[in-house]
């Protein structure tokens, strides 16, 4: 049974169409990379897997366990699945350790020392550790992002969504918050990914989704997918980003 | 080859239109009427001094006392005669000069230094006026509304009964903090289950908005002594007035802190709500918080308009400041312990003005980055 399985997912705003009877599975340890036009359902796709959009039609199950519909403990459901934004979204009132121990202690109970180690721990890991006590406006991009990635972390999320966290940051600082990604993926994090960086699907992914009008147009294993793209749409997407010189 | 001698030509064309537009400015009719205008305010400035001065003195009022505002009014008016001087002076100069760069700032010198002047003109006929408006038909307006002497002798008893308003706008400020903040949370409850608080809520914001204070305060301060309830009918009046109050601002502060709830961003949420916190911890520890800073200026601007409001208390029989000083003028037929009464307001109003700044300048230095 596949950790997550989306099954005929319809969302609608409006008469907007913007995913049509979309089907996907995830594999538990599995790294999906979702790529597409700007405006294909990439972002609404993530956010309606943790139910911040609603979705129309179909249904989303996690473990064969049924989480649309009315019914799901939404507060329980999130818990279990991360997601990082393309805007960081940090509290900014909060410093970057309060940031990181807000959900362990608030909504798990966890004594604020304990979470206050486990941050360090985080920190540490990702070479931030003295930057514990600023707030997310004294730092770059790259260091917000990577803060985002240990919030979400901090819950030991089962399911990782990454929504094009890279896309807001100067080029020089997407290196460090991709190589927080590629670690994750070594130690076996289950993880959907909407990026705009070819090179690093390609390498970190086992498989690529093409999103094409709201639906999966086109997947597979990264070298099949960017090598020998089948479907007309999946080349001209894949043309276009190498006259952009994106891949 | 043509082609490209032909647009060389053209650039040098540029060139030139855009030194041409360069020439001097020397602002000379500017700087002209400025002298006139300085001229012609000092010679009133020093007159109106002379003449009220005189006038302060037959009254009786010590010759120090009336040179020193007639002293610094005539010099400040010479002030501005300088200024326009100067500016007429640099005017020339700029006209004058053979370099045009050391013109063109010559010339800007002189801009500045005439709209300085005129600014100055303008406030010095502005403070003869209003010595005159206090001087004319025999100093009738000093007298009923600045009697020293009476001022002096009512003083004490005024601010002793301002301690009644203080209490009255500090207890009340605290209820309504509090009482605000709950009605704004209940109007922005989510979903089906959240819509009969929601419309309780909004019920009250327009009920007591719609109301005057004035008639709010009446109704209380009057009507819960008629109604025999326990407790409630008997308050005193200084409570009943607590109470109206809060009832009043409570609405209005609760639209406040409802735009700053509505003015996080919602991606603030978004964090939120997907780490797993619950709608109620959502609103506490993040978007209450990010409110709250960002309404700090309206919030302070309702407190001050509440510590004025304190002063309504007195049509329910409050012995507020504005009460006693009123039973001062009825007993002297003048109005001046009134006087003493605003300017008690505006002397406790002004540091909080500033204060409100200071709150906004450190919090923008905190956090630039906002939601
Ligand atoms: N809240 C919303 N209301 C209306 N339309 C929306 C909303 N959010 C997204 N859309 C539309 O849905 C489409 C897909 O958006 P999105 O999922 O953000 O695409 P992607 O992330 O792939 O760029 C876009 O056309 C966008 O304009
Ligand atoms: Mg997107």
């Amino acid at each position: 049974m596949s950790l997550l399985e989306i099954n005929g997912v319809t969302k609608h705003y409006g008469v907007l169409e913007v995913i049509s009877n979309l089907t996907l599975n995830v594999d538990e340890h599995e790294v999906v990379c979702l790529i597409g036009p700007s405006g294909c359902g990439k972002s609404t796709l993530l956010r309606c897997i943790n139910r911040l959009e609603e979705i129309s039609s179909g249904e989303i199950r996690i473990h064969g366990d049924r989480i649309t519909g009315p019914g799901v403990d939404l507060d329980r459901l999130r818990r279990d699945i991360g997601i990082v934004f393309q805007g960081y979204n940090l509290f900014p009132h909060m410093t970057v350790l309060e940031n990181t121990i807000l959900a362990p202690t608030k909504v798990l109970g966890m004594g604020k020392r304990e979470a206050s180690e486990k941050a360090m721990a985080f920190l540490e890991r990702i070479g931030l550790a003295h930057k514990a006590n600023e707030y997310p406006d004294r730092m770059s991009g790259g260091q917000q992002q990577r803060v985002a990635i240990v919030r979400a972390l901090m819950m030991d999320p089962m399911l990782l969504l990454l929504d094009e966290i890279t896309s807001a940051l100067d080029p020089e600082l997407v290196s460090e918050v991709l190589d927080i990604v590629r670690d994750l993926a070594a130690r076996g994090m289950t993880m959907i990914l909407a990026t705009h960086e070819m090179g690093f699907a390609r390498e970190v992914a086992n498989r690529i989704c093409f999103l094409q009008s709201g639906q999966v147009y086109e997947q597979g294993p990264p070298a099949e997918l960017f090598g020998n793209p089948k479907g007309e749409r999946t080349q001209a997407f894949l043309r276009s980003l190498k006259k952009a010189g994106r891949i | 080859m043509a082609g490209s001698s032909s647009e060389l030509h053209s650039e040098t064309g540029r060139a030139a239109t855009w030194r041409a537009r360069g020439t001097t400015q020397t602002h000379g009719l500017r700087t002209t009427l400025t002298l006139v205008v300085a001229i012609f305010c000092f010679f009133l400035v020093a007159v109106s001094a002379q003449h009220i001065g005189s006038y302060a003195v037959e009254q009786g009022v010590s010759k120090v006392a009336a040179l020193i505002p007639g002293g610094i009014a005539a010099v400040a008016a010479g002030y501005v005669l300088l200024l326009a001087i100067r500016a007429a002076m640099k005017s020339a100069a700029a006209r004058r000069h053979a370099d045009v760069y050391e013109a063109r700032a010559l010339g800007a010198e002189a801009s500045l230094a005439s709209w300085k002047a005129l600014s100055w003109s303008g406030a010095l006929l502005v403070v003869t006026a209003g010595a005159w408006f206090m001087a004319v038909n025999d100093a009738a307006v000093s007298r009923t509304f600045f009697d020293l002497e009476l001022i002096q002798s009512s003083a004490g008893k005024v601010i002793w009964a301002f301690g009644t308003n203080v209490t009255i706008f500090a207890v009340s400020a605290v209820l309504i903090l509090v009482w605000s903040l709950l009605i704004a949370i209940a109007r922005t409850l989510p979903g089906e289950a959240g819509r009969p608080l929601r419309y309780l809520a909004t019920a009250y914001g327009d009920l007591f908005r719609g109301l005057p204070a004035i008639i709010t305060i009446y109704l209380i301060g009057f009507g819960l002594p008629l109604t025999n309830l326990p407790i409630l009918s008997d308050l005193g009046s200084t409570s009943y007035a607590i109470i109206a109050l809060t009832l009043t601002y409570g609405a209005y502060t609760s639209e406040v802190y409802r735009a700053g709830i509505e003015g996080v961003h919602h991606s603030q949420v978004a964090a939120a709500r997907s780490l797993g916190l619950s709608h109620t911890k959502t609103m506490r520890y993040v978007v209450v918080p990010l409110a709250v800073r960002n309404i700090i200026p309206p919030l302070m601007n309702n407190c001050i308009s509440l510590q004025k409001d304190t002063a309504l208390v007195a049509i329910i029989g409050t012995i507020d400041a504005f009460n006693q000083s009123k039973i001062i003028a009825a007993n002297n037929f003048n109005l001046s312990a009134v006087t003493t009464v605003a300017i008690l307001f505006i002397v406790i109003t002004i540091p909080q003005a500033r204060l409100v700044d200071k709150l906004i300048d450190r919090d923008r230095k905190r956090m630039r980055a906002g939601g």
